[in-house]
């Protein structure tokens, strides 16, 4: 068996009396493609953000690359790591928005480098030049100048995945990529994502584009009320589903 | 069909006219002008004296002094604002507290009250001692009105003053900036700090810097309040000639004037870090950004 990347095992999350994770479990090996599908609501994002620690757990534990996400296990209790730490460990996972989030201040390729020599302490002269490289890896080589408003969506979000991909992540994390594009512009997105994800890369897609998850994915997870109701071979899951539930839901998008 | 084109279907489309605005207009332009007129015909005002007075070195020094003061002031109270901002924003809240009761502190008692209370500052201290408590250890010591002579203490007083209001000003342009920049920000491993200083602060600047410009006018006019601690700003240069000349009013048109001219001339920089902290924000194909409200023609 191959290595794991990601291993999750009961999470429990909720803000208030609202429980929004009741107790999620999976895991992700390495080079892996992961699909999460489900319902508004049913936790799939907050499960993601959870992966980075942009929100912290109630209980349960997260491992991605063997080491304990966001805390420090002493016994029987986990405690929350100091900001710096967190932010160390989220240097090797990168992420990208629905909404791109990109930095309107600075031009494609600042956006692009900025971390690296800011927090990767990247030779300026090295950094701009594997910037460009990545930029030319979204098809986005002439681009670099351009500020992100005078970018298409489709351009903005290929954008922020080279930006993520700056600081040589060893798992991506897509939050409804292209749930905020044009339908023209969904297609160039999903091709950077085809081959982000055969050449190795480990990915774990929130998404309800599920032709793409039909494609690409290694294992599509169907999630609702915050548990897993279903998962497995994309075949299995969206041809074939076993659970109610996930009939349902398949019904609506299919 | 378009070959078939009816002609009473070519007609000329004309925007909508305002001769309202013409006519509001001349009457504001005229009574302007009368005033004018009224003012440099008065017979009680001597001209000569105005003009002899707008080049005179003690008015040149004193605006000098106007300009040092306010710059100064303005950059020690621009680094507390950005402090107090963050501080008001943050998660600990012995720091909210803190900052909250500094900035009502300041913003609740009169600026005037302030210059004099630090101005007096050696009646109540008459002896100021800069050391370790409870040791013999003694960096600094000697008389209050030494160390801080009256310079210093207006500008220790307009700073802390003027950091309180621009604090809120500085906290309403970081919380402009969308929370998805620092959850980016985040993702990609970047600490706090440099969140703030690299994303979020240059993005708040669209939003702190046309305040501030008013701030920053309204600080070099309320340098003229140091003349009741006796600092020889524009204003005290002023009204010491004319204490001595008896031409009040001269003087005050000349120290008006320069007013004028300085806070006009500030309007300059303001602008141009305006179109620097807008880079990113204005264009889609070279157009300018859509603004909700317009007033009047484009």
């Amino acid at each position: 068996m191959a290595k794991l990347m990601v291993d999750a095992r009961n999470v429990r999350k909720s803000y208030g009396p609202n429980q929004v994770l009741n107790g999620m479990s999976l895991t992700v090996e390495q080079g892996e493609v992961l699909c999460i599908i489900g319902p508004s609501g049913s936790g799939k994002s907050t499960f993601l953000r959870c992966l980075n620690h942009l929100e912290s757990i109630n209980g349960g534990r997260i491992y991605v690359n063997d080491e304990l996400m966001g805390y420090r296990q002493v016994g029987n209790v986990l405690h929350e790591l100091k900001p710096q730490d967190i932010a160390k460990q989220r240097q090797s996972i990168g992420m990208v928005f629905q909404r791109f989030n990109l930095f309107p201040h600075m031009t494609a390729l600042q956006n692009v480098i900025e971390a690296p020599i800011g927090v990767a302490g990247i030779d300026p002269e090295l950094a701009k030049k594997q910037g460009l490289e990545l930029l030319a890896q979204v098809g986005l080589q002439d681009k670099g100048e351009h500020y992100p408003a005078q970018l298409s969506g489709g351009q903005q979000q290929r954008v922020a995945i080279a930006r993520a991909l700056a600081m040589k992540p060893k798992l991506m994390l897509f939050d409804e990529p292209t749930s905020a594009l044009d339908p023209e512009l969904v297609g160039d997105v999903l091709d950077v994502m085809k081959n982000l994800a055969k050449a190795g890369m480990t990915m774990i897609v929130v998404t309800h584009e599920m032709g793409f998850a039909r494609e690409v994915a290694d294992k599509v997870v169907f999630i609702d009320k915050g548990i897993i109701v279903e998962q497995g071979k994309p075949k299995q899951v969206l041809d074939n589903p076993q659970e109610a539930r996930t009939k349902a839901f398949l019904n609506k998008v299919l | 069909m378009a070959e078939q084109l009816d002609l009473r279907d070519d007609v000329v489309a004309v925007p909508l006219r305002h001769p309202w605005r013409w006519i509001s207009g001349g009457i504001a332009t005229a009574l302007l002008l009368s005033f004018i007129w009224a003012v440099f015909s008065a017979k009680s005002i001597q001209h000569d004296i105005v003009t002899k007075f707008l080049l005179d070195p003690r008015i040149l020094i004193g605006m000098g002094v106007t300009v040092g003061v306010t710059v100064v002031c303005m950059f020690i109270a621009t680094i507390l604002a950005t402090l107090l901002a963050v501080m008001k924003l943050s998660d600990n809240p012995l720091k909210r507290w803190l900052a909250t009761g500094f900035i009502e502190f300041f913003r609740g008692t009169p600026l005037l009250l302030q210059i004099v209370f630090w101005g007096y500052l050696g009646i109540i201290f008459p002896q100021l001692i800069l050391g370790v408590p409870y040791t013999e250890i003694v960096f600094l010591s000697g008389k209050t009105s030494d160390l801080i002579p009256a310079i210093v203490a207006g500008i220790i007083a307009l700073s802390l003053n003027e950091a309180a209001y621009s604090a809120e000003i500085v906290r309403a342009g970081i919380l402009a900036v969308d929370g998805g920049q620092v959850e980016a920000a985040k993702s990609l491993g970047m600490s706090s700090p440099y969140t703030m200083r690299r994303i979020v602060l240059p993005q708040a600047m669209r939003v702190i810097i046309p305040p501030m410009g008013n701030e920053f006018i309204g600080m070099l006019k309320n340098t003229s309040l140091l003349q009741v601690i006796a600092v020889a700003e524009l204003y005290t240069a002023a009204s010491t000639i004319s204490s001595a000349n008896l031409a009040q009013i001269e003087l005050l048109m000349v120290s008006g004037f320069w007013y004028l001219v300085m806070t006009t001339v500030l309007g300059f920089p303001q602008r141009a870090l305006e179109r620097r902290y807008g880079r990113g924000f204005e264009v889609v194909g070279g157009r300018s950004a859509p603004r909700a409200f317009k007033v009047g023609k484009r």
